[in-house]
């Protein structure tokens, strides 16, 4: 079973949610894919051992056969390629790696080559009885989805498959979410903490996933985001209260469910719940 | 001449938009931008009247004229992104719009369609233009809407005799931000001392430093862990940043926000007074 853990904003407790639901569920694969900041490990230590770069192709030009046609140039939609009056320039960063100029090229002129743009690394840890995998962005990089797409080939079909994605309603929350079979929003129960939960909730929608919400320091603010829920006959799956322990918790890196033990059996009960959500899947996986 | 001051947080929920709606409040000539086109809360502090709407196009998407389509199959065998399914169908959450397909399809079945992603738009509101945006859920680009916000804003500022630009960035450190911060005279970090902050103030301020941008660092929340604080405060000084401010954990934003209004102008407590310090820093800052 694989479930994505996500919000419209950031900052409402993904990371949260998702290692100490690992956790509580104990035999179960952490997938962090908030690559442009993976936080997940900063909680839990491991060990990560280096699986492979991540890699895109770019292109380069035989400089002895290019006819400076601007071929090249005029087809890249990622204005990655400009034809100067006496050489081509190219600008990597820019260039998402579709082959297109080497297609167009009448001179056969350009090639490709590899580039690395992230890493993928893992981690295990018996007394966790978890596996992490994470993918991290490099520095600089503009292109998220390709390291995430890359880090879900490692998913393990047979366990449970716990999915921490990146913040917002662009491309890399799409890469993360598209083929889970559930998603868990985490909110807060503030004006802004609604306003993005509304637009996750339009695309997670789109995407036809079941999905439910966790509250997330729950006592703040005002009612509006279990008023929305009530509305939109979204479940509320969980309560996170907003104290100041798990807040400090939290700022060390410490999980919750390490220090609040019976926060453990929420979360199974949670994930129980959440298999019920579920068509034709059967208990046995939780 | 126009300044550009770009907000970044690296990690969401450090209080970006609460610094930023305050420093609206107190800049006397700015214009805002609210770049974090993800998730732009701004509007619900600024309540701004729109009087500009733009449609904005994202990337191209395929699409493959049935009739015409004999199902060989060349676009989905060269299409990088697995974006062509063995039913010849486009999947457009996938569809990079490289054109590569358009280009191999041997019957001219595929075309490159123009796809609404999204509006910005220009707003009055009580202190002065805001330029914002709704890019639709689920779409690709958002550098893109990032980089049309900030250009429309600088445009505005210059027809409206505005000094500075007041950019709400997006979190993380990809795409969006880098389109964000691109050009800016000025990156503020905000912060909290967290270990998941502080990693994230490392990349997001190496991501400002590569495209050699100066940085100044506020800490949010700064006695939930004063320990870490006090680390934050020593990174920076080893990396010869200045800290312009430092919050203490506060209800107050949450409490204004329920207002929808700004944290200076709702309350004059101790909160918003080291938040009206930051901004004289900031904008000394900005202005050196």
């Amino acid at each position: 079973m694989k479930i994505a853990i996500a919000s419209g904003k950031g900052g409402t407790g993904k990371t949260t949610v998702a290692v100490n639901l690992a956790l509580s569920l104990g035999n179960a694969q952490l997938l962090d894919c908030d690559v442009e900041e993976p936080n997940c490990n900063l909680f839990l230590g491991f060990d990560l051992k280096k699986q492979e770069d991540v890699t895109i192709t770019v292109p380069q030009v035989d400089s002895g056969k290019c006819s400076l046609c601007g071929k090249c140039a005029e087809f890249c939609q990622y204005n990655a390629i400009a034809k100067l009056s006496d050489s081509v320039m190219l600008f990597p960063k820019l260039c998402h790696g579709c082959g297109g100029c080497v297609l167009v090229c009448p001179e056969k002129a350009i090639t490709e080559k590899k580039r690395s743009i992230g890493v993928i690394e893992k981690g295990t840890n018996e007394q966790f009885n978890i596996e992490l995998l994470q993918g991290t962005l490099n520095i600089g990089e503009a292109m998220a989805s390709p390291v995430i797409r890359q880090l879900q080939t490692h998913m393990d079909e047979s366990t449970v498959a716990v999915v921490d994605s990146p913040p917002g309603t662009a491309c890399p929350v799409i890469a993360s979410v598209a083929d889970m079979d559930y998603c868990v929003l985490v909110t807060e129960p503030t004006p802004f903490g609604l306003n993005d939960l509304v637009l996750a909730v339009d695309v997670i929608r789109q995407l036809g996933i079941p999905f439910g919400v966790i509250i997330n320091r729950h006592g703040l603010g005002d009612n509006r985001v279990e008023e929305y829920c009530r509305v939109e006959s979204i479940p509320v799956l969980m309560k996170i209260p907003y104290i100041r322990e798990i807040a400090v918790l939290y700022s060390k890196g410490i999980p919750f469910v390490e220090h609040m033990p019976a926060w453990k059996e929420n979360f199974r009960e949670m994930c129980r719940d959440i298999c019920e959500f579920i068509p034709y899947r059967g208990l046995s996986q939780c | 001449m126009l300044k550009h001051l770009t907000v970044i947080s690296g990690k969401g929920g450090t209080g970006k938009t609460t610094i930023t709606s305050s420093f609206a409040a107190l800049a006397e000539n700015a214009i805002i931008a609210d770049c974090d086109v993800d998730a732009a809360d701004m509007h619900l502090i600024l309540q701004p009247e729109t009087f500009e709407t733009t449609d904005f196009y994202g990337l191209k998407v395929a699409h493959i004229n049935k009739e015409l389509c004999t199902d060989c199959g060349a676009c989905a065998s060269s299409c990088r992104f697995d974006a062509i399914d063995k039913f010849n169908v486009i999947d457009t959450c996938k569809c990079e719009g490289c054109a590569v397909c358009e280009f191999v399809c041997p019957e001219n079945a595929i075309c490159m369609v123009e796809k609404k992603a999204g509006e910005y738009y220009c707003s009055n509101t009580r202190f002065g233009p805001l330029v914002h945006a709704k890019l639709g859920a689920g779409e690709e680009a958002s550098g893109k809407l990032v980089s049309d916000v900030r250009r429309r804003a600088s445009e505005l500022a210059l027809e409206c005799g505005k000094d500075v630009v007041i950019i709400d960035g997006p979190p993380g450190t990809g795409c969006s931000v880098i389109a964000a911060i691109t050009g800016a005279d000025l990156v503020l970090v905000v912060t909290e001392p967290t270990i998941s902050g502080i990693h994230d103030l490392e990349r997001v301020v190496q991501v400002a430093q590569h495209f050699r941008i100066p940085v100044v660092v506020c800490i949010n929340k700064c006695d939930i862990n004063m320990d870490l604080s006090q680390s934050i405060s020593i990174y920076c000084k080893n990396n010869e940043i200045n800290v312009a401010g430092m919050l203490p954990y506060d209800k107050s934003p949450v409490d204004a926000m329920i207002y929808g209004k700004s944290v200076v102008e709702c309350f004059d407590n101790d909160f918003s007074s080291k938040v009206r310090s930051l901004w004289t820093e900031v904008n000394s800052s900005l202005s050196k």
